[in-house]
This record gives structure tokens, sequence and C-alpha cells, in this order.
């Protein structure tokens, strides 16, 4: 009854936040912050649950930011058909990579998704009469104000976690954690691991996807080393899973939270408070951060949670959060 | 004819130091079963090691490598012993967190270089950099040369330690079949940390030759750790020879992929030849010699 609680206010939180704040700044942090809970919370389903770990998601979010850009410039229709195409065109792609891929395990997937990311980044830097290369394409926003856009991440953010949910208390849920914690056991059971591995890969993908024409839609702006980046995507959709939890519902979205605001508030250096050379720092903070989470907190900050609090509030551990389910 | 015999010639030579990079990271591989994916950011630290030896003490990079392989060994066992290993005890979900680990010691690794050197380019330049010798219409640059001559003397070096020394023989054993070796007397955890050692001072190696050819920036290491795992994974995971091999086909295929192809793509054909090795040749190279 507790947890329905403060699920609650949380809703009416976010519902209200863009109303009570006028600041078109704050608002902007929070639009990018639920874009990363929903890439965050993909990532996890693939990786958390399914146990295979993409380096590759830039792969289906410059998908679904091209094709939203595409449909602007190649077939002259509006970019928000992207927000309808782009996460079936990702899941097409998620398809095949997952169709030459799942045949791998382990770290050979992983490095067989940076390979395939890679390989999506130079092509649309080659290929200039489809994507128009390091030019990239350039949309006129259909708002001016930050509110629309605010509510659609909204919605977005919550029917990912929500379809996640789903999935995760039905049968594919279980499918899932039985091929995370061990493949050929669950070959022997009768999953076919690559069934599965498969419908989480599209499920992951669909969204990834939608998140990409979402930011075509909203940043209006787009190029291959933005939306294809090894490094701001694939690995930052990574390291907001980590640090929120792998394998807990709520922990991409807290990371995703995290992982934004500490980025904007070293960015901005404190809000101009330190000085400038602060604004370097960003990415050596996020390396630390990692760093210490890993070592220290290894179910990341939702799935160690006890272990945080518990010093300080003397309660027993209850639970070791590790079990897959819900959360 | 001339084009490609000269083509293939600059890809061997650059394939030599390549596959010094991929030896490091077999060696990682074979006795840890984790991808490093701090391989190109030691590298790059190795660089600007030598980078600062050949600015301020006027330093020959060549002679630099003494100062850069120990240092980088240094930096590696540490890395190993305090961040590494202590993962092996922590009970998480995902397996790979060793490999999530590197991932947060590269961006580490490039984020203070980058505060401390900033982001533009730099280089290191000799009076053999740019120095070249003909054969017939084929030209060859010495630096190069260099680079690949020392490159087969380190590989040798290092052959000769793995196969005729008890410490060589104690990683390939851990490499094969860690508990076995654990049985066997000996120290498993050292032998980790004795082997990211070694493979970064080969990384610190690799980098410190190529200097004089290359240049030099922070962001250097991301695209050398793609090339160090193309590699190891052509050569067949834990295999040296195998890496030997492999580099030397990433050299050649990226030189022939940069000239007949196209300069961007030069990347992406070594990204393609990497999947089409997954897929078709799950073990690498190494299956195909038998050794």
């Amino acid at each position: 009854m507790k947890r329905i609680g403060w699920q609650t206010i949380l809703i009416i939180a976010l519902l209200l936040f863009p109303v009570m704040i006028g600041s078109d700044y704050y608002r902007h942090i929070f639009i990018i912050s639920l874009m990363w809970v929903i890439i965050g919370s993909s990532w996890n389903l693939l990786a958390g649950y399914t146990g295979q770990v993409s380096f590759g998601h830039a792969i289906f979010f410059g998908t679904g930011a091209y094709t939203a850009g595409l449909c602007v410039t190649k077939l002259g229709i509006s970019a928000w058909w992207g927000m309808l195409l782009g996460g079936p065109v990702a899941l097409l792609v998620g398809l095949v990579i997952g169709w030459i891929c799942f045949r791998l395990r382990g770290p050979y997937f992983a490095l067989a998704t940076i390979a395939i990311g890679e390989i999506f980044r130079l092509v649309a830097i080659d290929w200039r009469s489809l994507t128009e290369g390091m030019e990239g394409i350039l949309l006129i926003q259909s708002f001016r104000s930050k509110l629309p856009y605010y509510y659609l991440a909204l919605v977005l953010a919550a029917a990912c976690m929500f379809a996640v949910y789903l999935v995760l208390n039905s049968k594919w849920g279980y499918y899932f954690v039985a091929i995370r914690e061990d493949q050929d056991v669950a070959e022997t059971i009768g999953i076919s691991s690559f069934r599965y591995k498969s419908l989480s890969l599209m499920i992951s993908s669909y969204f990834t996807g939608m998140a990409g024409a979402f930011y075509m839609n909203y940043m209006a702006f787009i190029d291959p080393h933005v939306v294809f980046s090894l490094h701001d995507i694939s690995i930052m959709a990574i390291l907001v899973a980590i640090i929120g939890g792998v394998g807990t519902l709520w922990g991409p979205a807290v990371g995703a939270f995290i992982m934004v605001w500490l980025q904007e508030i070293f960015r901005s250096a404190f809000f101009g408070l330190l000085p400038q050379w602060v604004s370097e720092a960003h990415v050596l903070v996020f390396g630390l951060l990692v760093i210490f989470v890993i070592r220290y907190l290894a179910n990341g900050i939702v799935g160690d949670w006890s272990k945080i609090v518990g010093p300080w509030f003397g309660k027993k551990q209850l639970s070791y959060s590790s079990s897959g389910n819900g959360q | 004819m001339d084009v490609f015999i000269q083509t293939f010639v600059a890809g061997i030579l650059i394939g030599g130091i390549y596959a010094l990079i991929g030896i490091g990271m077999t060696l990682i591989m074979g006795v840890m079963k984790i991808i490093n994916l701090a391989h190109g950011q030691l590298m790059m630290v190795a660089m600007y090691i030598t980078y600062v030896l050949f600015e301020h003490l006027h330093l020959d990079p060549y002679f630099a490598l003494l100062v850069a392989m120990p240092s980088l060994f240094v930096l590696g066992a540490l890395l190993q012993k305090y961040l590494l290993n202590p993962l092996l005890k922590v009970d998480s979900i995902l397996p790979e967190n060793q490999v999530l680990m590197t991932v947060g010691i590269a961006m580490v690794l490039t984020e203070i270089i980058r505060f401390i050197f900033h982001s533009d380019y730099k280089s290191v330049r000799t009076g053999y950099s740019t120095a070249n010798f003909y054969v017939g219409a084929i030209s060859f640059n010495i630096a190069l040369i260099i680079a690949f001559g020392i490159a087969v003397l380190l590989t040798i070096g290092l052959f000769f330690f793995l196969l005729k020394t008890d410490i060589g023989k104690s990683v390939r054993a851990t490499a094969q079949n860690k508990e076995a070796a654990l049985l066997m007397g000996i120290n498993a955890e050292w032998i980790t940390i004795l082997t990211y050692g070694l493979g970064s001072a080969l990384a610190a190696a690799a980098g410190t030759l190529l200097l004089p050819i290359y240049y030099l920036f922070p962001d250097i290491g991301g695209p050398f750790t793609l090339k160090a795992f193309v590699i190891t994974m052509l050569g067949g995971m834990g295999s040296t020879v195998g890496a030997i091999l492999g580099g030397i086909v990433l050299g050649v295929a990226e030189s022939l992929g940069a000239t007949y192809i196209s300069m961007i793509l030069k990347d992406a054909v070594a990204m393609v030849i990497f999947l089409l090795v997954l897929i078709f040749l799950p073990g690498g190279l190494k299956t195909l010699t038998k050794i």
C-alpha cells in the first residue's frame, strides 16, 4: 500500500511540475531526463533482465531520430510521423541485429553491438545523399513552448516503464530472467533463448527508437555524431542504468535524473557558483561515479538502497533485491 | 599495381604495431576472460608520457619506451589490484561488471589527461618522422620501419617470456584453466596483476612507437580500443600468434579500405571484418592454424 502512495505522489508532482515552475531551463532538463528514463529503461529490459549487455543502443536511438528526420527531408511529411514510424523502424533494425548477434554470448555480444554501432555511425556520415552526412538535419520546432514536449516525454516515459512493468510480470519476464541467470538451463526447460532474447530486444529497440524520434522533434537538429555516438548515447544508457540499478524497475528512472542533473550541474559549473574549469570535469565525475558505484554498490542506488540507508535507520536488511521481478 | 603494393606494404608495417596492441589485449583477455575497454586509453596515457619527455627533456621517443613501458606497467598493475580484482568478490546481477569498470577507468583516464593537456592536437616531430627511402617505386617510411622492427623484437621477447620462463608458463597456465593453476600452487591473483601490467606495458610500447608518425589528443584512446578488440577477436581470444596475424590483417584491410573505398569508411571496414569473423569464424584465425 505504501508503494502505491509514493508513486501517486510522484506522478502528481511530475504532472504539476511545469505548471509550478515557469523556467524553460528547468523544463528542458526535465524533458531530457524523461527521455533518458525511456532509453535507460529499455536498455535495462535487455541487459538487466535478459542479461544481454548492449553497447549499441545508439543504433536504435539514431535510427528513430533519422526516421523522423527523413520523414521531413525525403517524404515531405511532418516529423511527428516519425513518432509513429521511428519505433517500428528501430524494431526492424533490432530484429536484424538480433538475428546476427544473438548467436553470440556475453562479452562477444557486447563487442558485436559496439561494432554495429560504429558501422551505423560511419555509414550515416558517409551516405550523404540520404542523411546529409555531417551537415545533419535541421527542422523547425512545431511548438515554441516547452509544455507540449514535456507532457509528451512524460507520457512516453510512463508508457515505457508501464510496458516494462507489464512484461516483467508476465510469463515473458520470467523467461527473460531465466535466460539471464543461465541460458543453458533455460534452454533445457524449453525456453527458446533466441525467441525471447529477440522479443526483449524488440521491446527495447522500439522504445529507444521512439525516444530518438522524440529527440528529433524536440531538439530539431541531429547529426551522426550526436545520435549515433558511442559515448553520449550507448555508454550513457549503460551508465544511467548502472548508477540507478541494473535489474530494477525504478533504477534507470532514478539513474536518468541523477545523470542528467549531474551533467547539467557540472556543465554550468554549479550554476556559475564555481570557477569555469569545473565545467570541464563533468565526464570525469561520471567516470569516478561509475567506478565508485560498481565497486561499492554493485546493484546501483535502487538495487542497494537498503545497503545505503541501512546504517542510518538501522532496519534489518529484509530482502536482497537481486531477484529480478518487479522491485 | 604500384599503388596496390604500396598500400599493402603500409598496411603490413602499421599492422606490426597493431599486433603489439592486440597482444596486450589478448593476454588480458586470456587470463581474466574480460574485454579491457580501457586498452586504447592506457596507450593514450603512454603517448602523453612520451610527449612530455620529448617536449621537456628532448628525449627521443624510442628511448622514452624505457620510461613509458614501466610506468604503464605499474599503472596497469595498480588498476588491476585495486579496482578490477576486488570485483570478483562482489555479488552483482551482471557478470560484465569488470568490463563496465574498464569503461569507467577509460573515461577517467581520458578526462584526467584532457584536464592536464586540454583537447588540442599534439605531435612529436623528429628528424625521421617524414623521412623515406625507396625500393623501386615503393616508399618506406623510416619511422614506421623502426617501429615495426622494435615491435617485432618486443614480440619475440614476449614469446620467450611466455614459453621459456616459469612466470610466463604460470601466465599461460592461468589462462588455460584458473582452478587447475591454483591447484598447482600458482598465485592466480598475482598473475592477473602481472598480466594486466604487461598488457598495459605492451599498449604503451605501441603508443610510443606510433607517436612519431601520428598525432595525439585525449580522445585517441577510443578508436584504438576498438581496433584492439577487433584484432583480438580476429586472432582468436587469448591467442598471441592469432593476435599478430589479426594485427597484420587489420592493418592491411584498413589501408586497402582507405585507398579503394573511402577514408571515412576505413574504420567501418575493420568493423565489418570483425562482424564477419564473429559470425562465421567465432574462434578467430587461430582455429585455422591449429596451433
